[in-house]
């Protein structure tokens, strides 16, 4: 059985202008030890499916699904005191913005051993051995002294060392990594991912990396799910997605790889996601799709089988991206 | 931080010279002779009247008055009362713990109730008690307070007689008075009752004089936290699974303080000159009655001196105010 599943998952916010429809029946099954990549332009859904998962949802959104468990334990019905057993401990995440995601007024020492204190019977010595090992387990060097530092002293990578020391802290079952690397520099970006991808095989863990680069998922993910404006639109291997993407919005992202560009402008995929007032009528890419014809502009199509990598539309793909693009 | 407080200490010189000529300037421009006012309703003859004109320095030019005055501030002499004879310095410190006593039970009342309340109400934003709070704060804020005052004194001590309408201490009660807080000289002085005669006398200009600062620190700490309450680092706090009570109470509001700490050190120069309304209604003798009666008298160097050491009390409260921003705030400690 898979560790997290999600059946039809969908995420409705109240705004001003009437209900928005962020996520619309995504499904998600992760294993333990499994490193999924969910993919997607920003606006695609991929964080609030997951930050839905964990419950950290403003109060504005409704969140609705057939199914949604973790480890066996169903995370719909459960109370809040119940489900902050969960979050934290055998669920953690960690987010985009490292600079703005530790607390100012706090020591990361401090935010470190408070997680540990919430979760764990340590006694405070224990705590801060604990602490001490967990900062050099993500490479802070002299951790010692950096235990006693202030966010605002740290540099960006360091801060996101310091909230994955702060996630790994209870030996969670499952790592949610929201766009891990996005706000670092490049050469930090390598390091983050290579310290996560490590961790999750030295643990064990599951990990989930939501991320918007091709590249990324290509050098850490075992399985690939691709979400365009609150859809999934396929769910495959790394491998199979990168030779043969099913659905033409996979093909684009991945003809927009500049290593993959034959010409010498990269190829763009035109137009935006779909926002609360433009959403078209049948497949939601079929405005920016290369392929569509009446029937994606009419109707919704179907969810394809495992083979076509459960592709949601109407003409899968079965080409090698790399002939398709030429 | 000795630079911090170097600086700090400049612009208290400045603030100070410059306070020291407006109350000297402020009191000359009301109109009144202050000598006239002496003499009273039977007047006074020419000769008499040119006498003391000398006497007080009067036939000097104002430059010539300031620069008499601003040397004796300096040293340590603020002049006596024209009334009372007596030093400004002692009368002041004979009458500073009084409001001292009341500004601090105030502001404590104010913090004790505004901060919950604002935590509170951010947290329970759009529902009833946030309504019901951010409501009765508007009109704590905007309520005259000589009319809330007495309309307290009216329902409280006139209607069902449970607190003295005036005064610091019942006239059964007599004791020495060694520090000049009466909460605690009644319990020094070991007397049965006079605590509780104390404390029944404190109730009433205590709530009058902390409803404004109680309604701008509920306001400030709601608007506050509500922004903090957003903040990518609460959401962390959350995902850590920590309880609502960690996250709001710690998390959220040791953030939210910043700009409260703000608004309390600013209430504090507003609690002194609130004071002076609510002393006068509750005849409470302290540093504000004291200034009334003395704008009344024209006696200068009371008023004066009363307005300098005012100041002084507010700039000192704001040098602290600055203090604990370093404490609160690790960002402001570090920088140099």
């Amino acid at each position: 059985m898979a560790l997290l599943n999600i059946r039809n998952l969908s995420v409705e916010f109240a705004t001003g202008g009437g209900s928005f429809r962020a996520v619309d029946g995504v499904d998600v099954t992760v294993d333990g030890g499994e490193v999924l990549a969910i993919v997607g332009e920003s606006g695609s859904g991929k964080s609030v499916s997951m930050l839905a998962a964990m419950g950290l949802l403003p109060w504005t959104a409704t969140v609705t699904a057939d199914e949604l468990s973790f480890d066996g334990r169903d995370l719909r019905d459960l109370s809040a005191s119940a489900r902050r057993k969960v979050i934290g401990r055998e669920i953690s995440m960690i987010f985009q913005e490292p600079m703005s995601s530790l607390n100012p007024c706090f020591t990361v020492g401090f935010q470190i051993r408070e997680a540990l204190k919430q979760h764990l019977k340590l006694d405070s010595s224990a705590r801060k051995k604990r602490a001490l090992e967990l900062m050099e387990m993500v490479g802070i060097p002299a951790p010692e002294k950096r235990l006693t530092a202030f966010p605002h002293q740290l540099s960006g990578g360091m801060n996101q060392r310091v909230m994955i020391a702060m996630a790994i802290a209870c030996d969670p079952k499952l790592l949610i990594a929201d766009e891990p690397t996005t706000a670092l520099d490049v050469t930090i970006q390598a390091q983050i991912l290579d310290l996560l991808t490590g961790l999750q095989r030295d643990t064990g863990m599951g990990l989930i990396l939501i991320t918007h680069d091709m590249g990324v998922v290509a050098e850490t993910a075992h399985r690939v799910a691709v979400q365009y404006a609150g859809w999934k639109v396929e769910d495959q291997p790394v491998e199979t997605l990168f030779d043969t993407p099913h659905h033409p919005y996979t093909a684009a992202l991945l003809a927009a790889l500049p290593e993959r560009a034959t010409e010498r402008r990269l190829p763009t995929i035109p137009g935006v996601v779909p926002g609360q007032f433009d959403r078209p009528q049948g497949c939601l890419f079929s405005p920016r799709c290369a392929h569509a014809d009446d029937l994606c502009r009419s109707t919704v199509p179907p969810v394809q089988s495992a083979a076509l990598g459960r592709a949601r539309c109407h003409y899968p793909l079965s080409v090698p991206a790399k002939e398709k693009v030429q | 931080m000795l630079r911090f407080f170097i600086s700090r200490l400049s612009t208290f010189f400045v603030t100070f010279v410059g306070v020291t000529l407006i109350s000297f300037a402020f009191i000359r421009v009301i109109p009144g002779d202050p000598i006239i006012v002496m003499a009273g309703e039977r007047g006074m003859s020419q000769e008499r009247y040119e006498e003391l004109t000398r006497q007080y320095g009067f036939d000097q030019p104002v430059l010539t008055q300031f620069w008499d005055y601003l040397t004796g501030v300096l040293q340590g002499d603020l002049g006596q009362s024209f009334v009372t004879k007596k030093p400004v310095w002692d009368e002041f410190f004979a009458l500073f713990p009084a409001t001292l006593e009341l500004s601090l039970c105030a502001i404590i009342l104010a913090i004790a109730l505004g901060i919950p309340a604002g935590v509170i109400a951010a947290v329970n934003r759009g529902k009833f008690f946030d309504r019901a709070l951010m409501s009765s704060a508007l009109v704590g804020y905007s309520m005259p307070i000589f009319w809330w005052a007495l309309l307290l004194i009216i329902v409280f001590s006139g209607n069902l007689g449970w607190t003295p309408v005036s005064g610091r201490m019942g006239l059964l009660y007599y004791f020495p008075t060694p520090t000049g807080f009466m909460l605690i000289d009644s319990l020094l002085s070991g007397q049965s009752g006079a605590f509780v005669s104390a404390v029944q006398h404190l109730i009433l200009p205590t709530i009058v004089l902390a409803t404004i600062p109680l309604a701008v620190i509920a306001r400030q700490t709601r608007s506050a936290m509500l922004e903090v309450l957003s903040e990518d680092y609460i959401r962390t706090a959350r995902a850590k699974g920590l309880k609502p009570w960690r996250i709001n109470g710690l998390h959220a509001l040791r953030n939210a303080m910043i700009p409260v700490i703000t608004v309390i050190g600013l209430s504090v120069g507003t609690l002194l000159a609130g004071a002076i309304l609510t002393e006068t209604i509750f005849s409470w003798p302290g540093i504000g009655k004291w200034m009334v009666d003395s704008i009344f008298r024209r006696d200068y160097p009371v008023v004066q001196g009363g307005l300098l050491l005012v100041a002084v009390v507010v700039m000192i409260v704001n040098l602290i105010v600055d203090m604990l921003y370093g404490l609160i705030n690790p960002r402001i400690r570090t920088r140099k």
